[in-house]
């Protein structure tokens, strides 16, 4: 029986094709729109959680502050001394790499170019915490990190900057009006969720104290946790030594703070993963809409069809025979706008997400859902119009004009 | 003829409302159907001739008295077992064809094959040797809007007749065409009664039609008023 309610809801739909597409037309967009949505946001979650990880896995930062920012009247904490550097490569177990960080900002000239950068003041550790290499040219020895010598590395946007594609190994160049020599460039890492990497002029850090900042003190550690120990335990570790080093009360809240990057990354990703879902329930909306419109098409055709549905019952079709052939040409409607509707989305994102810099990412299981939505919004909005043609009187239905 | 009727009716009545509007169509009916007889009806409008019909095509139900269908209680029975039993044994034709638009001949007379389930096979043998019953084979592929009016009624006895049913029920065939195509569509109407041995009911207002009956009966009122047997031998 349902074979034969199947081939007749296609006879129905294949007879009115203009009215069918515009019928289908609510659901095809609703779709079409979640399913891009929906696939949009997880490319750009996926994009966020990778810059996320060119920070370095498994990186603890330890900055000076109270809770976030430094609101509030009191004096601002202080900066680390290098003895709190010693005792963290010391005393702290599950370390793998710490590397001490300096910052400042100027103007880097070389011969006739200039370009307002970031100073990084740091040693060679820096580089292996965010695991960074050198493109050309070589990082730091350990004689000239002992001796702050006059040597920098530089960003990929400063070398494109100051050099324009020359080797700038070898080159000296002033930086906020120091002589110091190029020994190495950087590897490119493009935009990150902090603005561009690549802005960068790294030097040693005593040289960076002893010119620029005027003391030894340090603005911030990176603490690059051993893979085989847990992060959450060395960060707690890491906080009783500060408390310990800097002297907090107990029961005083920290004047310090410890960053997880995974930490940062969850509530990154988190945040691209609630926008998705607001946006894809908008587009939900649009879907919803589609539905009504097929309650209204059909219903509409139950009317118009009133004098078919007395020929049927006459003929001798059961009230539950006419139900179904209604409800299956909703649902066959629905479904039909729902395929048409994926296509679409599959289009629309691979289009899309190259121009949004996100990967496209096709999720079986989000494609499944809609289509699933789409054939429920079938069986919901096509049952109304369906059993008010069941329940037609087959000799008012064919006296109908 | 066989000596039990097909269809029999006793005192049957019909009123439609209820309380001081309501209106008694049917007054009490008693009327036997012998199988294989050619019944037309006549009557002015409102003696109840298609309320009539419209009960012993099982599409309404009386609201008093008896209506024995093969010996079976039509007026026990529900709206779907009285949808089944038009299925099996009943083919309707109507004044306005009633074909679906949009639709080839073939797929109309198709369609009772399709609600009784038949394979894809037996539909469309059937149906062509319906059609070539009422010599429209050529023109199965054709759609109401491209047939003719005697054409698209032809289409509609070969879809009541393609189930082979025990009774037609005919109402008004001959009222939309003109008297060329009337006499066409009774001789036609004739021959499935005498040849197939189908039971044939009409209602009319053309003597000239109903002439090509057996039997006529006669509405009044509500009431059967007459009943003329061996009109036509």
């Amino acid at each position: 029986m349902l074979g034969t309610t199947v081939i007749l809801a296609f006879r129905a739909i294949n007879r009115h094709k203009l009215r069918s597409f515009l019928t289908t037309l609510g659901i095809i967009i609703g779709v079409a729109a979640v399913v891009t949505m929906v696939t949009l946001g997880n490319g750009a979650t996926a994009a966020v959680r990778e810059q996320i990880s060119s920070l370095g896995a498994n990186v603890l930062q330890l900055r000076p502050g109270q809770g976030f920012g430094r609101g509030g009247g009191g004096p601002r904490p202080p900066d680390f001394k290098p003895a709190d550097l010693a005792a963290i490569e010391n005393q702290l177990t599950g370390v793998r790499a710490v590397a001490p960080m300096v910052q400042s900002s100027g103007t880097a000239i070389y011969e006739g170019s200039n370009w307002s950068t970031t100073v990084y003041g740091t040693t060679a550790a820096y580089f292996e915490v965010q695991s960074w290499k050198a493109d050309t040219g070589r990082l730091f020895m350990p004689e000239e990190e002992e001796a702050g010598k006059p040597v920098c590395i530089i960003g990929n946007t400063v070398r494109t900057n100051l050099f324009q594609g020359n080797d700038p190994v070898g080159k000296r160049i002033r930086i906020k009006g120091v002589s110091c020599q190029v020994i190495g460039a950087l590897a490119t890492r493009g935009q990150g969720g902090f603005g561009d990497q690549d802005d960068v002029v790294v030097m040693p850090i005593k040289f960076v104290q002893r010119r620029f900042t005027g003391d030894r003190d340090i603005s911030q550690i990176m603490v690059a946790v051993d893979d085989a120990y847990d992060t959450s335990t060395v960060q707690t570790s890491l906080e009783e030594l500060m408390r310990e080093r800097r002297k907090v009360k107990p029961g005083a809240e920290d004047n310090f703070n410890v960053f997880d990057t995974k930490q940062i990354s969850d509530t990154l990703t988190g945040t691209t993963t609630i926008l998705t879902q607001i946006v894809a329930a908008v587009a939900a909306i649009s879907l919803l809409v589609g539905g009504i419109g097929i309650m209204n098409i059909m219903l509409v055709s139950v009317t118009e069809r009133t004098r078919e549905i007395g020929i049927r019952l006459a003929i001798g079709a059961v009230a539950r025979e006419v139900l179904m052939q209604f409800l299956v040409e909703a649902i066959v409607l629905s479904c039909l706008g729902g395929l048409i509707g994926l296509f679409l989305a599959l289009i629309a994102s691979l289009a899309i997400a190259p121009l949004m810099q996100v990967p496209f990412i096709f999720d079986v299981k989000v494609n499944l859902i809609a289509f699933l939505f789409s054939a429920a919004i079938g069986v919901v909005f096509g049952y109304f119009p369906a059993r008010r043609a069941a329940a037609l009187n087959p000799i008012d239905a064919l006296r109908h004009e | 003829m066989a000596d039990d009727p097909i269809i029999s009716l006793r005192g049957v009545t019909k009123v439609y409302g209820s309380g001081p509007t309501a209106f008694q169509a049917l007054k009490g009916i008693d009327l036997d159907i012998a199988q294989g007889d050619f019944v037309a009806v006549m009557g002015p409008s409102g003696s109840g001739k298609s309320t009539t019909m419209n009960i012993l095509g099982c599409l309404d139900v009386p609201s008093g008295g008896e209506f024995l269908f093969k010996g079976r209680h039509v007026e026990r029975l529900d709206r779907d077992q009285r949808a089944l039993l038009r299925r099996r044994y009943l083919g309707f034709v109507f004044q306005g064809f009633n074909l679906l638009s949009r639709t080839t001949a073939l797929e109309n007379v198709e369609l009772p094959l399709l609600y009784r389930g038949e394979d894809k096979k037996t539909r469309y043998d059937s149906g062509m040797a319906a059609l070539d019953k009422v010599g429209l084979k050529d023109w199965w592929d054709h759609t109401p809007a491209e047939l003719s009016g005697g054409q698209q009624q032809r289409v509609a006895i070969a879809r009541a007749i393609v189930t082979q049913p025990d009774v037609l029920l005919a109402d008004e065939p001959t009222g939309n065409l003109d008297s060329e195509r009337s006499v066409e569509i009774m001789e036609l109407l004739t021959d499935l009664n005498r040849n197939s041995g189908i039971t044939v009911l009409m209602v009319t207002h053309e003597p000239d039609m109903a002439a090509f009956a057996r039997t006529i009966v006669h509405f009044k009122d509500g009431l059967v008023e007459s009943v003329e047997y061996g009109v036509k031998a």
